[in-house]
């Protein structure tokens, strides 16, 4: 009898041992929401597939009445403009301070502490000032997320050039390189797929950032919606929302990935030269 | 002159003393061999010599001038790994030395300048047998391609001083074989000095005109930290004379 640290399954199988939890808890949702209609028809809690699929033709997938727009494609558009930029934002601001504190012991001297406690700065906390300096608009949305995600970054890319190979700079120096071309030739182009990398771990807390902003201040948004319509317990309009954003964070994730793949086909094999 | 002179030099770390009293000169052209013990501050002097750290007392002279106090271009430096640039293919590795030097601030070559840099590292990495690896990544190389391609990296800025760090340590016999026969003829072609740290004694022994056996002379077991190492042995060595004792 084989160890079960030693018991492998074959493709087709991991394939459905990955399915089988979402079949079975879309499968208890089913029974569960089934029990709790039976008794009282009017129940909001758990709505069957039928309604959650008329209420989001209904209210989110055709043109609105009053400004004609579908709700559903407009919270989706100004959600991820919203978050495209204040990652990319972060991304920009995490490479910019990131390397010159993880490479030049002077500016490490000067900025690592203050920016490590600017990082216990919780980002929530500072929310209502973001909404008095910047407005109501779109700015302290996007501040939020990127007062939010860019300490997070920066830290893990100081990290990433503290552990960079000190064979590696030493050879450059001897082969003629100064600090600035040592950077946007060594550094940098090595630096990128890790960047992606960190913007897609910290992609699932800009989306928090996202969505609490959204919830206080906003006229439309994924987040904005779902806070609205939980008013009237609009489980049918909430759980379909909740699914989509999972579906998006999911799909952003696994496009960073591809990407990262595709850019820099030198990454990723482990073992490094 | 000679291109290295170094008397009396100290390496201290705090009471820790590494080496003690050391005096030597290198001559251009020679190939000189490190061995010793482990700890015995033959990496200490190396980096020394690289300029990663510096001397705590005595002269240090390298072309009769005070050692540069950070690694430069007239010192190449082969390290037994990790020092190859992983986001370049084999040829761009060897064309970095030259844009470096050539370009001060984008430290990259177009159009005409480029092609010769091109052709340049090309003529390098054939000399080096790795002729048919250009475009391939370093991870995709065995190690004994990227040790090759590491001097071939090196060699490129023609450097006054090559050292080499145990640079075939991690290798297996029958490569290490091919990699001594590799470093002689460059050696010899390009009129090289070099000065080499290795575990192996013959290895050591093979190829250097000049053996340094590194030691500790004195040792006191109560603080076993207060002596450093000395050359013990500096061994002349002519290449037929190691050739009748095979």
């Amino acid at each position: 009898m084989k160890r079960l640290i030693n018991h492998r399954p074959s493709r087709a199988n991991a394939l459905w041992m990955g399915v089988l939890p979402f079949i079975l808890i879309g499968i208890l949702y089913l029974f569960a929401s089934h029990a709790r209609l039976a008794e009282n028809p009017d129940d909001k809690l758990l709505p069957s597939f039928s309604q959650i699929v008329q209420t989001m033709e209904k209210s989110a997938l055709t043109p609105s009445k009053r400004s004609g727009e579908i709700l559903f494609l407009q919270d989706t558009l100004s959600s991820l403009s919203r978050l495209g930029l204040g990652v990319l934002i972060s991304a920009l601001l995490g490479l910019a301070l990131g390397i010159p504190l993880g490479l030049i012991p002077l500016v490490r001297s000067g900025l690592s502490p203050f920016v490590a406690a600017f990082s216990m700065v919780p980002p929530i906390a500072i929310l209502p000032i973001l909404f008095i300096v910047f407005g109501m608009g779109e700015v302290a949305k996007v501040a939020l997320i990127v007062i939010g995600v860019t300490p997070l970054i920066v830290r893990d890319l100081q990290q990433r050039v503290e552990e960079f190979s000190r064979e590696q700079l030493i050879k450059a120096q001897t082969l003629g390189a100064s600090t600035w071309t040592l950077v946007i030739r060594i550094i940098l182009p090595q630096m990128l797929p890790r960047l992606l990398d960190s913007v897609r771990l910290t992609l699932g807390t800009a989306w928090i950032f996202l969505i609490s902003a959204e919830a206080i201040a906003a006229t439309e948004g994924l987040g904005y919606r779902i806070f609205l319509v939980r008013r009237y317990l609009a489980m049918d309009l909430i759980l379909p929302y909740v699914v989509w954003i999972t579906l998006l964070a999911f799909l952003a994730d696994f496009l960073l990935k591809k990407f990262t793949c595709k850019l820099f086909p030198w990454y990723d094999t482990k073992e490094r030269a | 002159m000679s291109l290295i002179e170094i008397k009396h030099l100290w390496k201290t770390y705090g009471a820790n003393v590494v080496l003690e009293n050391l005096s030597l000169s290198i001559e251009a052209g020679e190939f000189c061999t490190l061995v010793g013990p482990s700890g015995c501050g033959k990496s200490t002097f190396l980096r020394m010599l690289l300029g990663e750290e510096s001397p705590s007392k005595g002269v240090f002279l390298f072309e009769g001038k005070p050692f540069p106090k950070e690694p430069s271009v007239e010192r190449g430096i082969v390290f037994q790994r990790y020092s190859l640039f992983s986001h370049l293919t084999v040829l761009e590795n060897v064309m970095l030395g030259i844009e470096l030097g050539e370009s001060r601030f984008l430290g990259k070559l177009f159009g005409s300048a480029k092609k010769r840099a091109k052709q340049e590292a090309t003529a390098m990495l054939e000399a080096v047998g790795l002729g048919d690896v250009l475009h391939q990544y370093p991870s995709a190389l065995s190690g004994g391609m990227q040790q090759r391609l590491s001097i071939a990296q090196s060699l490129v800025k023609k450097p006054k001083l090559l050292l080499l760090d145990e640079p075939f340590g991690a290798l297996d016999p029958g490569i290490r074989a091919d990699m001594h026969a590799l470093i002689l003829d460059l050696w010899k072609k390009n009129n090289l000095t070099v000065v080499m740290v290795t575990h192996d004694l013959h290895e050591g022994f093979y190829l250097g005109t000049r053996l340094l056996v590194f030691d500790k002379v004195r040792n006191d077991p109560q603080a076993p930290n207060a002596f450093g190492a000395k050359i013990t042995y500096d061994i002349p060595l002519s290449r037929e004379t190691v050739k009748e004792e095979k």
